[in-house]
């Protein structure tokens, strides 16, 4: 950990090789505690954390209070509904009157892009982005990225193919600054109407040809399609999406063997996943599940004051793994 | 006899000044014989024919020019008088070296009606400090369903015609206005837009709305707008000013326009897309929030050299005031529009002049001349009988755009922190000094 610690995760953006691998690694010492018995460390006793969800959520609020918990941080969680924000306050009321209460770090979750960024500008606290409109949804990255790493070691070179609604996706967005930083080949592929201006600008090559897409890929990263989305006319329907941009194990066949299948959840089954595909033996979307819960125990551990402690034995090499690692014990 | 500025007399001669005066072409030293608000002569080179104990100000080394007439500002009032008033936003007007503005009738109510545009002038008129116009609703409420009724609205003194903030969905309805209008003897301003491909959008759809992640306003929408506003306006014959061109292929349906058809189109932009782009957005600052919004680079190269080459008519802020609350939102939730009046003049000069681009005498036409004649005001000419609307300009100034030093209520301008060179010295309206630059912050050339 030569880097100094990052006060804030808003996104992958502007994040290096290094800085993300740093991440990943700390992750994956945190990967062992939760194949213990007893998955609970004291390292961020007393820390508090808000979970701040200002949009629907349920695998991604349950992923950060579970890393919260195992991790003995107090943690307390906010919808949009239950809080003063339906009663009219602002948002920047509602975060500074949480920042008053003296919390550690704040998660959001907001369906406005820039708004991480925005409370980030005026809190103390340290600011976890779980995801903003169509902007960025880092722990979504970093968990990608830790799921292709631990098959396929070194990113740089690996071809990732990233399918569905780019336009509309932070998840697009975090894995595509993810993986160029770590040097890895991005291609996005969807219908024309998903794809969003001048995207091949990031760095990535466009396809609309799913066979030619996947046909050198070591990863098929299959995105959540939303065809109800604003009720406007993206798509003809499911019919049409999934006989176009459906991952089926007919699609697979023109992959190579050993390329497999993620998704970040939920699926919708039929149509940009194929049954047999979502329970057959390339996917791995539930270590993905697995892996989310590690990699963001590790940002609230870097973000949420575990890092003091960290620096003090970082003098000796592979000391970070090995901190965590004592305080479990 | 020598006076200063700050004690004008009800007679008095600006002398020795150099008079930049697009309506005569002329620009050199210049007498101004000033008498009960309005220029009894002007003698270009030469001393004017005053006796010699009417009292004399000594304009050495300053420029004077037309004050600047801006045909696109947000007053607020009535409805919204904690974002801007008429006072507050006159006030800030003079600051900018205006001396003539039309308000934009989306108040509340708006100005749909001959009454309410009798008292938001008498308004105007009741502060005095710059010579304050009207534009009337062209639909009622402006709701784009009916047609306002612009015989009362003329008669009641509205200068222009327009549903600015929204534009006439209905293209019949728009069709209908254009051609009412025309009978009136009124110039409908178009905000062209079409909605149906803005709609959700919150910033230019480009690189950096992808970037982003934020929703976006293709430059189609601004330019299928100003496409059909053009083609009614031709179809009708009727004249047609299109508002706030952003983008590069507005301006080649308005040079079509202008030089294939022939008709009577005349356009403005504001400085913001002069000197700002898309690219700002990073950091999603709610004061770079505008529609339209800033474009390309490209684009912006393209509206500085239309407003060179003639294509752009005339510069006008759309100073549009927010009070900080509601700028200080989530970026989609934030209310499009930015303030401009103080910042206009030198935002443009640098764009425009100092860059070498234009002379300085093309860039006051298209903030005094050019608006007084399109919609028929008061002043933009340094003439003998015209009102005394002069601004004094210091060119070398470099100021910062803080907080403190603006008049508007509100504070959400694109260019704050900016350093900004040249900088409106003084302002007269009707031969009253109405603003002048505090003395700490005038640079050493506007003291002497």
């Amino acid at each position: 950990m030569s880097e100094q610690p990052r006060k804030h995760l808003l996104g992958l953006e502007g994040m290096n090789a290094r800085e993300i691998y740093d991440m990943l690694d700390v992750a994956r010492s945190f990967h062992e505690i939760l194949e213990r018995p007893v998955k609970k460390v004291p390292t961020l006793r007393g820390r508090s954390m808000i979970n701040a969800f200002f949009e629907p959520s349920t695998r991604t609020r349950v992923s950060f209070e579970l890393a919260q918990k195992r991790l003995s941080a107090d943690t307390i969680n906010i919808s949009a509904s239950g809080s003063s924000l339906s009663k009219g306050e602002t948002l920047r009321d509602t975060v500074a009157t949480l920042e008053a209460m003296k919390v550690d770090v704040i998660v959001i979750r907001h369906p406005v892009a820039g708004v991480p960024q925005m409370l980030a500008e005026g809190t103390r606290a340290a600011v976890v982005n779980a995801g903003d409109g169509c902007h960025e949804h880092p722990t979504q990255g970093l968990l990608d990225l830790y799921t292709m790493r631990e098959r396929l070691g070194d990113l740089a070179g690996r071809r990732v193919t990233i399918v569905g609604d780019i336009a509309h996706s932070r998840v697009a967005r975090s894995n595509i600054w993810g993986l160029k930083a770590v040097g890895a080949h991005i291609t996005v592929c969807g219908p024309r109407t998903m794809m969003p201006k001048r995207v091949e600008d990031l760095g990535v090559h466009v396809d609309y040809d799913l066979r030619r897409a996947v046909r050198d890929a070591d990863v098929i990263n299959v995105l959540r399609i939303q065809l109800e989305r604003q009720g406007t006319n993206l798509f003809p329907g499911a019919r049409e999406y999934s006989r176009l941009f459906g991952i089926s194990n007919e699609i697979l066949a023109h992959t190579k063997p050993e390329c497999f299948v993620m998704h970040p959840g939920p699926m919708n089954r039929g149509i940009e996943i194929a049954a047999e595909v979502a329970d057959g033996p390339r996917q791995v979307i539930l270590q993905q599940v697995t892996n989310g819960v590690a990699v963001r125990m590790a940002v609230c551990y870097l973000l949420g004051g575990g890092v003091s402690q960290l620096e003090d034995d970082a003098r000796a090499p592979q000391a970070a793994p090995r901190a965590i690692t004592t305080i479990g014990v | 006899m020598r006076i200063d500025l700050d004690s004008l007399p009800r007679e008095y001669v600006l002398a020795g000044g150099t008079l930049v005066d697009p309506a005569s072409g002329y620009q050199g030293v210049a007498e101004i014989w000033v008498r009960d608000g309005v220029i009894v002569e002007v003698r270009h080179g030469a001393a004017v024919a005053a006796a010699p104990e009417v009292p004399r100000v000594d304009l050495a080394g300053q420029i004077v020019a037309p004050g600047f007439i801006d045909v696109h500002v947000h007053f607020r009032e009535p409805g919204h008088e904690y974002k801007e008033d008429v006072e507050s936003g006159c006030r800030s007007a003079v600051a900018g070296g205006f001396t003539g503005v039309i308000m934009m009738p989306n108040t509340e109510p708006p100005f749909d009606s001959g009454s309410a545009v009798e008292s938001a002038l008498k308004r105007g008129r009741q502060i005095d400090l710059c010579d304050v116009y009207c534009a009337g609703a062209l639909t009622m409420g402006r709701a784009g369903a009916k047609l306002a009724e612009y015989y009362d609205l003329g008669q009641a003194g509205v200068s222009t015609l327009t549903d600015d903030g929204s534009p006439v969905v209905d293209t019949a309805l728009m069709r209908r206005a254009l051609e009412h209008a025309a009978m009136i003897g009124l110039v409908v301003a178009a905000h062209s837009e079409d909605k149906s491909l803005s709609a959700g959008g919150h910033m230019h759809e480009g690189y950096w709305s992808t970037h982003l992640g934020v929703p976006g306003i293709p430059a189609a929408s601004e330019e299928l707008g100003v496409a059909r506003d053009l083609i009614l306006a031709r179809e009708t014959a009727a004249p047609i000013h299109i508002a706030h061109v952003s983008t590069r292929g507005s301006l080649d349906l308005i040079r079509v326009a202008k030089h294939q058809w022939g008709i009577d189109v005349t356009a403005e932009t504001a400085p913001h897309y002069l000197e700002l782009t898309d690219r700002e957005l990073v950091g999603y600052s709610t004061n770079l929030k505008m529609n339209p919004p800033l474009r390309t680079e490209a684009d912006r190269q393209a509206i500085v050299e239309a407003v060179v080459d003639g294509t752009i008519d005339m510069i006008a802020t759309d100073h549009a005031p927010h009070a900080e609350m509601e700028k200080d939102l989530e970026f989609e939730r934030a209310p499009f529009g930015v303030i401009g009046l103080e910042t206009s003049f030198a935002v443009a000069y640098g764009q425009l002049v100092a860059s070498g681009r234009m002379p300085l005498l093309e860039l006051v036409r298209r903030m005094s001349l050019a608006p007084a004649e399109r919609f028929r005001l008061a002043g933009g000419r340094v003439e003998a009988g015209a009102p005394a609307h002069l601004v004094l300009l210091d060119l070398e100034a470099r100021w910062q755009v803080r907080p403190q030093v603006l008049r508007s209520k509100s504070r959400n301008t694109p260019f704050m922190g900016r350093m900004l060179r040249g900088r409106v010295a003084a302002t007269i309206h009707r031969g009253r000094l109405v603003h002048r630059v505090e003395a700490e912050t005038r640079s050493a050339a506007t003291v002497a």
